[in-house]
């Protein structure tokens, strides 16, 4: 063997071995049994990656309560419309917790123009207000998903103006001259879980409604018209579920029959109740307020500078990562209604009765 | 019983690695040995256990009888018998009759001074399952990670186990374990073919020999590994198949918790192309 292919060989060790040594885990492992002893349904967990997770989804320390006496906030300020039944002592709690969710860098001056407060002349207060109508629609109509845990603006902005998870319309078309059409997949896209699935599942699922439904009740192609590029966008979604949530396929389903609900785990009902609900946000919160970030792409004059609308104009939407930032339940499960029951206490909603079908 | 004319020259006392001359006879053509006797008595131990597993079990439908490990409660621990312990049995006769079944080859090959290629095959097969109910299991805390003995339930085992991992095509080990299985029917039929068309000739033709053999595979494509060379390497790509099987179930779980595409973010995030 000549001096060169030795070398050769020793490096491919050497690069086989680093590999082997940095890319995977290690045991012990972390599993739970959710079915039916020897049919491998559960998840498994690392439970040192475990700790930075529980870590990373504490809920921040309450504001001191105040006891909802005196004047309504709605009779003492001006332009009050979905807080105003709070008493001013309480509005000023919950103006204060908001601002610290959503805005803590940024202060009181992120959504008001601080000389006169009850003015909607900067755009992020008209959102803020449709926001608070989302969060009390979420708490009061979504319970089957939600349950009495509810959510706050903390679930999702963790003190981000804009949060964190959020996704807009993928158009593709990375490549030029003779190369290869994509299709709409073989990207290895983090949506779908560095897969080579098609990278946006999100358009098709979680802004239409299209059905995620392609396993054939019949044993030979009888009418079914769905494709295989139809099963794998379904199947890209269903890894957003899984990795957004920490859990894996066998969570929902006993995947010797994917469709069938009484074969099912419970999680599958709230998950579908789950889409439902992230429709209902996407089409009747999130996305008529176009015009308004479409009027302001980069956000309010203040800064920071972050773009408001995805490549092909459409506003940044919600999907399960959203809330759930890489665990079964968002915030690990602890709730924060209890010290903000005005957050579910909101009546007008202002918006059309939610779709479950 | 009859013995062919070549026969009696390797039925010779000797080569035994355990039990000396004890054992060392045959039942009509059937050499015993020491470890025959454990072959069988585990066999028919485990067997039993399995019938009595499903005599438990409510259906005597060959396809639903279900042996299932116990609950990942127990841990490595004993179960009871009704909650897995018949799995545990089954699964140390099945060790038990499989690695004396190997050990008997060995004992054979001596007898007849051969190598050792015949229980080193077969101890790849009775590794990979060794693996799948011994190893892993262990290295994830739980007996009950093995798979369940049921024509229908090991394979419900299958697929929620690759569904644990999101996309088990993305197993790196699954690939070169399903591409070496793929390869091996490939090369048998290759090989396969190549033999009969070499001893069918058309009438009235004489049977064909190696060098026609070596001679159409350089014409196809310029190189051939020859008659020796074609059964090393099918060796090779089965033993492969069944080592990278191992690999890719051992390495689900203990080395790996998130799913199977998320492992190749390190390739995608290569300095090259990122």
């Amino acid at each position: 063997m000549s001096f060169s292919l030795k070398l050769g060989a020793v490096l491919a060790g050497l690069l086989g071995l680093a590999v082997i040594l940095f890319t995977f885990e290690r045991p012990p492992v972390e599993t739970v049994q959710t079915g039916f002893r020897g049919v491998a349904l559960g998840n498994i967990a690392n439970p040192r990656l475990q700790t930075t997770l529980v870590a990373a989804n504490q809920v921040p320390a309450p504001l001191p309560r105040v006891p909802s006496v005196g004047p309504r906030a709605g009779q003492v300020y001006q332009n009050v419309k979905v807080l105003g039944d709070l008493g001013v002592a309480e509005f000023a709690r919950t103006m204060a917790a908001l601002t610290a969710w959503v805005s803590p860098q940024q202060g009181c001056g992120y959504c008001h123009n601080t000389a006169n407060m009850a003015s909607d002349e900067v755009y992020t207060k008209v959102v803020s207000r449709r926001m608070l109508q989302m969060v009390a629609r979420i708490n009061a109509e979504w319970k089957p998903h939600v349950l009495e845990t509810g959510v706050t603006c903390y679930t999702c902005h963790r003190g981000n103006p804009v949060p964190a998870n959020v996704w807009s319309q993928d158009p593709g078309g990375r490549t030029a001259g003779f190369a290869a059409n994509p299709g709409g997949q073989n990207l290895g896209a983090p949506a779908v879980g560095y897969s080579s699935l098609p990278y946006d599942p999100f358009t098709a699922y979680l802004d239409q409604a299209d059905n995620i439904r392609v396993q054939s009740a019949t044993a030979l192609p009888a009418g079914d018209t769905q494709k295989v590029k139809d099963t794998e966008q379904t199947l890209g979604l269903m890894i957003h579920f899984s990795t957004s949530l920490g859990v894996n396929c066998t969570t929902c389903h006993n995947t010797r029959a994917f469709s069938d609900w009484e074969q099912s785990a419970p999680q599958r009902t709230n998950a579908w109740h789950g889409i439902r609900m992230v429709r209902d946000i996407n089409h009747n919160f999130i996305e008529p307020l176009q015009p308004v970030w479409a009027a302001n792409p980069n956000g309010p004059a203040g800064g920071p500078v972050r773009p408001r609308l995805g490549a092909a104009g459409d506003p940044l939407k919600v999907n399960c990562a959203t809330c759930h930032q890489g665990v079964a339940k968002p915030l690990n499960g602890v709730s924060m209604i209890p010290d903000y029951p005005e957050l579910a206490r909101i009546t007008n909603i202002e918006a059309p009765p939610p779709v479950r079908r | 019983m009859a013995m062919l004319s070549f026969e009696r020259k390797y039925r010779v006392r000797g080569g035994t690695l355990i039990g000396g001359d004890l054992f060392d006879f045959w039942v009509g053509p059937f050499y015993v040995g020491f470890f025959g006797v454990t072959t069988i008595f585990f066999t028919l131990l485990g067997t039993l256990m399995i019938f009595y597993g499903a005599a438990l079990g409510g259906t005597w439908n060959p396809w639903t009888i279900n042996i299932a490990p116990p609950d990942l409660k127990y841990g490595l621990g004993l179960a009871p018998l009704k909650e897995g312990g018949i799995w545990q049995i089954v699964t140390v006769c099945a060790l038990g009759a499989f690695g004396s079944w190997a050990l008997r080859q060995a004992e054979i090959s001596r007898k007849l001074g051969m190598g050792y290629h015949i229980p080193v095959a077969y101890g790849m097969a009775i590794f990979a399952y060794f693996t799948l109910v011994v190893i892993r299991p262990v290295l994830m805390g739980a007996w009950g990670h093995g798979f369940p003995y049921g024509i229908l339930s090991h394979l419900d085992w299958v697929s929620n186990t690759g569904y644990q991992y999101l996309h088990f095509h993305y197993n790196p080990a699954h690939m070169l374990a399903v591409t070496f299985f793929f390869t091996t029917t490939l090369a048998l039929s290759l090989h396969g073919a190549l033999v009969l068309s070499a001893i069918n000739p058309p009438k009235g033709e004489d049977v064909k020999t190696a060098e026609h053999e070596n001679t159409f595979f350089r014409d196809t494509i310029g190189y051939s590994i020859g008659t020796l060379g074609i059964h090393r390497l099918g060796l090779f790509l089965a033993l492969s198949a069944g080592f990278w099987s191992a690999v890719c179930i051992v390495i689900s779980g203990p080395f790996w918790t998130h799913g199977w595409p998320q492992w190749w973010s390190w390739w995608l995030n290569l300095p090259i192309w990122n």
